[in-house]
């Protein structure tokens, strides 16, 4: 076998890994299914009937699900990486990654398995979601064809998030910071377009809340699922995947060398 | 073949130093293992046998030195010595939320050992370490000892020439620790070249053909059990009395000058033997002199330390030794 089909057997064999430890872990997923799920209900049935009046035009109860679930959405997304950074945490501090690495095999794999694992189980989680907003009065109006770009939209950015992550649980030195450091990507829906227009916030954090990152991605699948106009959002958003991807796939694997040399 | 295998170094170190932050771990090391035999590293907790172990399999750079482990350079072809080596640490290395069976599988498929090639030899490895009963149980419910021998049999997975084994009885009841003795001398059996860390001197002693003693991250000395022991001068009677009069006595009696008035103990040195401990009594009884408790003292890790090095373990290692010895 080459060095390349070598890589990807190892990288398989990781993933299979994952995709066990998910099936023996299943509270975490609960948990990562359960507080996006949480918040879906609280927004919609508590805060729902006020905030859909405050949109744009008006509106009721109904109207905001509309705009609350693509903010939904990311936000169970950043959740699920929060799920990455606390596995990859779980493995460095444990003997099993220092036995891997006296292995001949291909350095990379690990760091493959995690995040392959870790998209299966944050797309695991999308779904459910979504089904549980389609379930209480969700009504996208979204063809086959922009269901299946919004499903790339939220790969892209669960995709990017979750090398973040990767990152982050392998720069933490315990099991509890890693579990907390990617808490910041949870809060930022709620300081863009996740759960309110931002038109109606102060000048700076407006300012701040339609150049962060999530913002376009929120925008481009608001104009999938709901035709609400996307403008260039997509690309804005595509671009702060590839580089949130590339930056964060380098400086997981710069940390993953240097823990070892500890 | 036979003639040039067994002179072949598995290992050969010279000069191996290693720093973290201004403290020096390993200052100039050298070393040399033959194959398929057992050389055991002896020393205290904080001593740096970790370090050179984690040197050896390639976890950590050497700041300095010539290594070559399994017939390649560690620097140049770290990837040719992990094909040829396995690694047990002191902190298991098991999946907990795999079982047993899971383990050994998730080694077999990254050693690319092909389905009916695993299955056999995972059935080998479970059946040989008395893994059966639990090989469906996640490791997360294994006992400290079986944890150990799971952990030593994911070693075994891709059949390695030179295991590491970086003390692989510490917290073990005894019990289990002579399992773990008794896998090693089968492997040892087998070819296997095995190199051992230990802060027993009994284990070295039992399982090692050759010992090293490392104190501040240099070998003091180096020698079979046998060199090593002769030069021991640890082993003691150790007498108790019940008064300073019938130390005094005892003291005149045996002519021996090593004794503790605060304890009222007197220490004559002795390998222990019948004849020698009843030339003590007999001299002791023809002076009329009563002992109160009578104890018999073997070497142990800090007699060699004193023996060499002139500090006991517990003082050699600094701070961190609590549990240099037993």
């Amino acid at each position: 076998m080459t060095s390349l089909a070598y890589t990807l057997t190892d990288s398989a064999t990781m993933f299979r890994r994952q995709i066990r430890h998910i099936q023996r872990y299943p509270s975490l997923t609960a948990m990562l299914i359960g507080l996006p799920v949480v918040f879906l209900l609280l927004f919609v049935y508590v805060f729902g009937a006020t905030l859909g009046a405050g949109l744009p035009g008006g509106g009721d109860r109904s109207a905001y699900i509309n705009y609350l679930v693509p903010g939904i959405l990311l936000f169970s997304v950043t959740g699920a990486a929060q799920g990455t950074a606390i596995s990859i945490a779980m493995d460095t501090t444990e003997g099993i990654v220092d036995r891997f690495r006296t292995m001949a095999i291909s350095r990379a794999s690990l760091l493959t398995g995690h995040v392959l694992g870790s998209l299966v189980q944050t797309l695991l989680c999308i779904a459910v979601v979504l089904a549980i907003s389609l379930a209480i009065g969700f009504r996208p109006t979204a063809t086959p064809i922009e269901w299946l770009a919004a499903a790339g939209m939220l790969t892209a950015i669960a995709f990017a998030l979750i090398w973040l992550s990767v990152a982050l649980g392998l720069v933490s030195d315990s099991v509890e910071t890693a579990s907390n450091t990617p808490m910041f990507l949870t809060l930022l829906p709620f300081l863009g377009s996740g759960f309110v227009p931002t038109d109606t916030m102060p000048a700076g954090l407006r300012w701040f809340a339609d150049y962060q990152p999530f913002t376009p991605v929120i925008e481009t699948l608001r104009g999938l699922l709901l035709d609400s106009g996307i403008g260039n959002s997509a690309t804005i958003a595509l671009a702060w995947c590839a580089a949130i991807s590339l930056l964060s796939y380098l400086w997981a694997k710069r940390s993953f060398h240097k823990r070892a040399a500890r | 073949m036979a003639v040039t295998t067994a002179t072949r170094p598995a290992i050969s170190v010279s000069g191996l130093r290693k720093t973290f932050g201004d403290k020096v771990v390993l200052d100039g090391l050298d070393l040399m293992v033959s194959e398929g035999t057992v050389f055991s590293l002896l020393g205290p907790n904080g001593a740096g046998k970790t370090t050179v172990v984690r040197i050896l399999s390639t976890l950590v750079p050497a700041d300095a030195g010539s290594i070559r482990v399994a017939g390649h350079d560690l620097t140049k072809k770290p990837d040719g010595v992990r094909a040829a080596i396995g690694v047990t640490g002191q902190f298991s290395a098991v999946d907990n939320l795999l079982t047993g069976e899971e383990n050994l599988k998730l080694m077999a498929d990254l050693h690319h050992l092909g389905r009916t090639e695993g299955r056999r030899r995972i059935a080998e490895l479970m059946d040989r370490f008395d893994l059966g009963e639990v090989a469906r149980k996640p490791a997360s419910v294994y006992s400290g000892g079986m944890r150990r021998r799971l952990d030593l049999a994911m070693t075994l997975v891709g059949g390695p020439r030179l295991i590491f084994l970086d003390e692989p009885t510490t917290g073990l009841d005894p019990r289990s620790r002579h399992a773990m003795w008794q896998i090693i001398r089968g492997l040892v059996a087998e070819g296997v070249t095995v190199f051992l860390t230990t802060q027993y001197l009994d284990e070295a002693d039992q399982l090692a053909d050759r010992i090293a003693l490392l104190d501040h991250g240099r070998i003091v000395v180096e020698g079979t059990p046998d060199e090593l022991k002769r030069r021991i001068p640890g082993g003691h009677i150790l007498l108790r009395f019940t008064d300073p009069t019938a130390l005094h006595a005892a003291a005149r009696a045996l002519s021996v000058a090593q004794r503790d008035e605060d304890a009222l103990t007197l220490q004559i040195p002795s390998d222990g033997d019948v004849r020698s401990l009843r030339a003590v009594l007999d001299r002791l009884d023809d002076a009329h002199v009563e002992v109160d408790q009578l104890s018999i003292h073997t070497p142990d890790l800090d007699d060699v330390f004193f023996a060499f090095t002139g500090t006991p373990a517990s003082a050699a290692a600094g701070h961190d030794s609590t549990e240099g010895h037993r």
